[in-house]
């Protein structure tokens, strides 16, 4: 009875104890299920539904865990014991085929849903998306506006309500994009440019971080992404055209050498074609690179 | 010049100069020539040599492998506890104790040690204790071969851990994914200490692959068909046939990378035809598998757990079976959820993610019969079973958050986070750890002839159970919030530090745990007079290691049993059997060898010369192995007899002994 | 007469051991092959992700001379009908039979090794070694495991000249001889495939 008691008191003290710890992070900001995007809405829409469908199969296994634990303990002699029963169809055939059902449906899930939330899809909207490139440095991030002719480090600026299609890639080792509370994340590779469709829903700031381990200055690589109002962002844009500083072939170079924590910076006037050209002098040999014409507006990515 | 080619690119610069790494390699010098006095102290370097250093007795290799795995668990848990202790102090204006280079070092250390040399380890381990025994076999099929793989695995771990006294570790993770582990941007020896302590100890797991497969298939005691054969065995010819699978893609993926490194090529540079997406792709090949490689053991673990402490027969054995089977295959095509986010398409990530999704249910599966092995059962709560309950709790857990992540989209917010490092502890601690750790407890007794004290081995099931609880949720928690793994430093305004500081206070409570899993075997050692094993079945068992003595004799069985049934020592021990005269037959043995040790011995040479680029010695190196092994595959004269007078005189004194 | 009926049933018994023996062993060298299939299969798996992947330098058409290759292919073959032979006549109990075939496919592998060396020799000069590209990497990295297996084979060889000389040809030599032959064959195949992916398919795409 004693042994009881204190089982009791013990599992009442876990759950209060949880409860403690789940109210002192109520303040908290928990970025993936807080979503001001459509897509992360629904990447969080997608996570609750398979914990729901998960949990079909975990709290039989939790309940019946601690039942028969409990019940066939070898004290309770009164419990019937059947040594050698080893073996029932029925029993069985549930547990392949509830299992197997709830696998069905996931699997529908994950299959309607890699296609609706393929991250190189384009989103539908009447407003007229936002193309940024987007650079992964060591250890910074450059973003280009390639139709504003602006580009900024660490920082990245658009529109509320507006599709922003990202053109991702690297020079520098693989990292990975993601603004958790706009949507899921992408890799930047040297070589090939990935895509990532987003649009935010809400006016604010949102972190933004790479994903992928690249190096020494890597924690660094931490960026914020402003959704804004259009004339905001306008403004941003006048702004940012009118930096004296310059993303020129050579204020590239200075930017590739490794930095880390860097602060965030603008320049107006883009080299155009700087992207693709740092995408192909990984794809084509630098005879090759030479020869081609010098501003491809062409998007020349391997996916 | 001159030094230049006799020392490759070694300088007295690459001797550590922070105060960390330069005390733990002086710190384990001194413990090392500790050892060494001591030994000469006591002259035991005979002793050491005969029983231990050329022994081919699966029983000793599984010993000696428990113990580096010991110690390697030790190192990597040290390694943790650095890692949680960064964060928990590197926030906003204060950068912690160590700088981000030594912090990704520290962790690509902890994942490489922990996974090769630790949970491969205490595998290699278990199996060598038991497998043969299990089996009703004296041997393993290749004894030679056994102690090679484990002074390979020996030598690996050497090299894993000289960057403490010589050079430095990797900083690109666990699996040093290109072009970050490029000469580019990784031109220090760093990376090739990765490969080559990998390379080295995985190519002993992969002899061991070969060894235990036939072993099983060729070695089974007379009646042991297929469906006659203990879950253990099972799952352990699933595991050795992901191994035979698995390991040679990572011989060559390693290789390859190694020649990138030092010949210049170009498979997975950035640029120059080199394609870095295809290492990624390559690693997962075999470290999918590799996961199901450690776990598979453990289900085998719990299988004969659960039967014996509820002193019932296994319920569903054929469909138990069938999940085993199902799981081998399954785990092959599973390996691109490692990397949903690298813009494979939506229909590749949606195939893999609906594969990911379809090994749940053999999973689960295994974890119904279990519990309806308990159900009508008469279960005793020992140290084992309560490893069993701990693992159904945190595995269950891991296995939800596994769902979410093989979910492609939900993938896209939780990969590179907190969340999935979460997700893999829960399952390797949870699953593997608990699962080992259960199965030496069970085994223990069998192996050293006493048992482990009880009371210890529950306080340190709940530490470990309460330290992975508050190591882990906050990192869940964490992850949700949008934190990516290994930073060494963040925010102070994104409020993070308090769970960091739980989860480290968690690795703490895991550490005491494993200061009571040491303590306990101190305190058994000490007390083993009161806990001697003498019956040779101290827990009601029903296989086959039960019927001979604990500890068994280096022949195993003086009569290789007769496995007509299931549980065959269980039937055996219910059936009226006239007692006969034992008919001996004479046998073979294998001879003892240090060529094992010599191979390995060779091979770490070899490792260290092509970390450090030496020529001529790799050169040496590599002739002495060649030599070695020629030496040795002409040598016919491996085995001795064991005369039936010997084994009537060997038997009544252990019949003495145990009266 | 006890003892007489000892040692028969000694003999019963040492020939089951070396029975036994010889399953296990020849069983544990095929999945040993196994193995090296993995191994090759993950390397042929590279070739064909590399394949084009020249990075402006020479392609598999501009660089193979397929008639050199089909040679090499010949030798190969030849050798392993060779070893064939050689294990015939080890069953035969014929000690200069099995010297003379083990000896003719020893200098067929060194003929084809020295071939395949000569060709990476030729690259090498030409500025097409495995720095130059991907490709060239993945080219040079399969043949060449194929090459570095050969060697070991010859290794392996010269040994067992050593072993039928001193040993004659008793059980335990004979078994060698079997996984040897075992594993020639099998590096047979292996060229087989990498006379058509690397070599035929690679000459045809230009």
């Amino acid at each position: 009875m004693k042994n009881k008691t204190k089982a009791w008191l013990i599992a009442l003290g876990v759950i209060g104890l949880a409860l403690v710890a789940g109210w002192s992070l109520r303040n908290y900001n928990f970025a993936v299920l807080n979503p001001k995007g459509v897509i992360g809405f629904q990447e969080r829409r997608l996570i609750y539904e398979a914990l729901l469908l998960s949990l079909v199969v975990v709290i039989p296994v939790f309940s019946l865990t601690f039942f028969i634990a409990w019940k066939y303990r070898a004290s309770n002699t009164k419990a019937k014991y059947s040594p050698d029963w080893d073996h029932s169809r029925i029993i069985e055939s549930i547990w392949w085929g509830v299992p197997t059902i709830l696998i069905v449906i996931l699997s529908f899930m994950a299959w309607n849903s890699s296609h609706v939330l393929d991250p190189y899809k384009s989103l539908s909207s009447t407003t007229k998306p936002l193309t940024i490139q987007v650079i992964a440095l060591q250890w910074k991030w450059l973003f280009i506006y390639p139709e504003q002719h602006i580009a900024s480090v660490n920082f990245v600026q658009f529109p509320v309500n507006t599709p922003i299609n990202f053109e991702i890639t690297s020079d520098a080792p693989m990292n990975s994009f993601w603004i958790p509370q706009l949507g899921g994340q992408i890799y930047a590779m040297p070589g090939m440019t990935t895509q990532l469709h987003l649009m935010a829903d809400q006016i604010g700031n949102y972190r933004g971080s790479s994903a992928n381990i690249s190096g020494q200055g890597f924690a660094g690589m931490v960026f914020t992404a402003r959704a804004s109002s259009l004339n905001d962002f306008t403004k941003w844009v006048g702004i940012a055209g009118r930096s004296s500083l310059k993303l020129t072939e050579q204020q590239y170079q200075t930017l590739l050498k490794p930095s880390s924590n860097n602060p965030t910076s603008l320049y107006s006037a883009p080299d155009a074609g700087l992207y693709d050209r740092v995408v192909l002098k990984y794809m084509l040999p630098a005879s090759e690179l030479s020869a081609l014409p010098p501003a491809s507006s062409t998007n020349t990515g391997v996916y | 010049m001159l030094l230049a080619n006799l020392l490759g690119r070694l300088t007295l610069n690459d001797f550590p100069h922070n105060p960390i790494t330069a005390g733990a390699g002086v710190g384990i010098v001194l413990g090392g020539l500790m050892v060494v006095g001591l030994l000469f102290y006591f002259k035991k370097w005979t002793w050491l040599w005969r029983e231990w250093l050329t022994t081919v007795d699966p029983k000793k290799i599984g010993v000696m492998y428990l113990i580096v795995a010991i110690l390697m668990l030790l190192r990597g848990v040290v390694d943790a506890g650095m890692l949680r202790l960064q964060q928990a102090t590197s926030v906003g204006s204060s950068h912690g104790f160590i700088d981000a280079n030594q912090f990704q070092q520290i962790f690509s250390a902890h994942g490489s040690i922990m996974i090769f040399f630790v949970a491969m380890g205490l595998m290699f381990a278990i199996i060598n204790l038991i497998l043969p025994l299990q089996i009703g076999s004296r041997d393993v099929a290749f004894p030679f071969m056994n102690a090679t793989s484990f002074w390979l695995y020996c030598a690996g771990a050497l090299l894993i851990n000289m960057p403490l006294v010589i050079g430095e570790f990797s900083a690109a993770g666990w699996l040093a994914y290109p072009p970050l582990s490029e000469t580019a941007y990784s031109p220090g020896v760093g990376v090739d200490y990765w490969i080559w302590s990998l390379q080295i100890a995985g190519i002993g797991s992969l002899l061991s692959g070969v060894n235990f497969l036939v072993t099983i298939f060729k070695l089974r005691a007379p009646g042991m068909t297929p469906m006659k054969m203990p879950l253990f065995v099972w799952s352990i010819i699933g595991a050795m046939v992901l191994v035979i699978f698995a390991f040679p893609i990572l011989t060559i993926t390693l290789a390859l990378l190694a020649l990138d490194r030092t010949l210049g090529m170009h498979f997975f540079t950035a640029g120059a035809g080199g394609n870095a997406m295809m290492y990624v792709n390559l690693i997962w090949a075999w470290g999918h598998p590799e996961v199901y490689i450690l776990i598979l053991p453990a289900f085998g673990i719990f299988s004969e757990i659960v039967s014996t402490f509820s002193s019932k027969r296994l319920f569903g054995y054929t469909s138990m079976v069938w999940a085993i089977i199902a799981i081998t295959f399954l785990s092959f095509s599973v390996w691109l959820h490692h990397f949903f986010t690298m813009g494979a398409g939506p229909n590749v990530n949606a195939y893999f993610g609906v594969m990911t999704m379809i090994i749940a249910i053999p999973t689960g599966v295994k974890v119904f019969n279990w519990l309806f092995t308990m159900y009508r059962g008469r279960i005793r709560f020992s140290v084992p079973m309560m490893w069993f309950l701990g693992f159904v709790v945190t595995f269950t857990i891991g296995g939800v958050a596994g769902v979410l992540m093989a979910v492609p989209p939900a993938d896209f917010q939780l990969h590179n986070s907190l969340f999935l490092v979460a997700h893999f502890h829960t399952m390797i601690i949870g699953g593997v750890v608990f699962g080992y750790f259960a199965g030496l407890t069970y085994w223990f007794p069998k192996v050293f002839g006493f048992k482990l004290n009880e009371r210890l081995g529950k306080y340190a099931f709940w530490s470990w159970l309460v330290g992975f609880v508050l190591a882990f949720v906050p990192l869940y928690i964490l992850g949700i919030m949008g934190a990516t793994r290994r930073m060494d430093h963040y925010e102070a305004s994104l409020g993070w530090q308090g769970l960091f500081i739980v989860a480290g206070v968690g690795v703490l409570i895991i550490m005491l745990g494993i200061g009571f899993l040491i303590l306990q075997l101190l305190i058994s050692i000490k007390d083993r007079k009161h806990h001697l094993e003498t019956t040779g079945d101290p827990w009601g068992g029903r296989t086959l290691e039960w019927s001979t003595t604990s500890p068994a004799p280096f022949y195993n069985f003086a009569i290789i049993p007769q496995a007509d049934q299931r549980d065959a020592y269980w039937a055996s021990k219910h059936a009226t059997k006239p007692s006969v005269k034992p008919h001996y037959q004479a046998f073979n043995m294998p001879k003892n060898t240090p060529f094992g040790m010599f191979i390995a011995g060779a091979a770490l040479t070899f490792g260290f010369a092509a970390v450090w680029h030496i020529l001529w010695l790799a050169i040496v190196a590599l002739i002495g192995l060649i030599g070695l092994i020629i030496m040795r595959t002409t040598y016919d004269d491996s085995e001795y007899t064991v005369s039936v007078d010997d084994i009537e005189r060997l038997e009544a004194q252990s019949k003495e002994r145990f009266a | 007469m006890n003892e007489d009926v000892l040692s028969v049933e000694s003999s019963v018994k040492s020939k089951q051991l070396e029975l036994a023996a010889d399953d296990k062993t020849i069983f544990g060298f095929w999945v040993y092959l196994m193995t090296d299939v993995v191994l090759f299969a993950t390397l042929f798996a590279t070739f064909a992700v590399l394949r084009n992947n020249s990075f402006g330098g020479p392609t598999g058409g501009q660089l193979f001379s397929l008639p050199y290759v089909l040679v090499e292919t010949l030798i190969l073959l030849t050798s392993s009908f060779t070893v064939g032979l050689a294990i015939l006549a080890a069953h035969q109990q014929s000690k200069a039979q099995v010297l003379f075939w083990f000896g003719v496919t020893f200098l067929l592998g060194l003929a084809f090794l020295s071939m395949e060396v000569s060709e990476f020799r030729h690259l090498v000069i030409d500025g097409n070694s495995w720095r130059r590209s991907g490709f060239l990497s993945a080219y040079f990295t399969l043949v060449g495991t194929h090459g570095l297996h050969i060697t070991v084979g010859l290794i392996w060889m010269a040994v067992s000249f050593g072993l039928i000389i001193k040993r004659g040809l008793g059980r335990a030599v004979i078994r060698r001889l079997t996984l040897l032959s075992l594993f020639w064959h099998f590096l047979d195949i292996i060229w087989i495939f990498i006379f058509t992916i690397v070599y035929l398919i690679g000459a045809a795409k230009g």
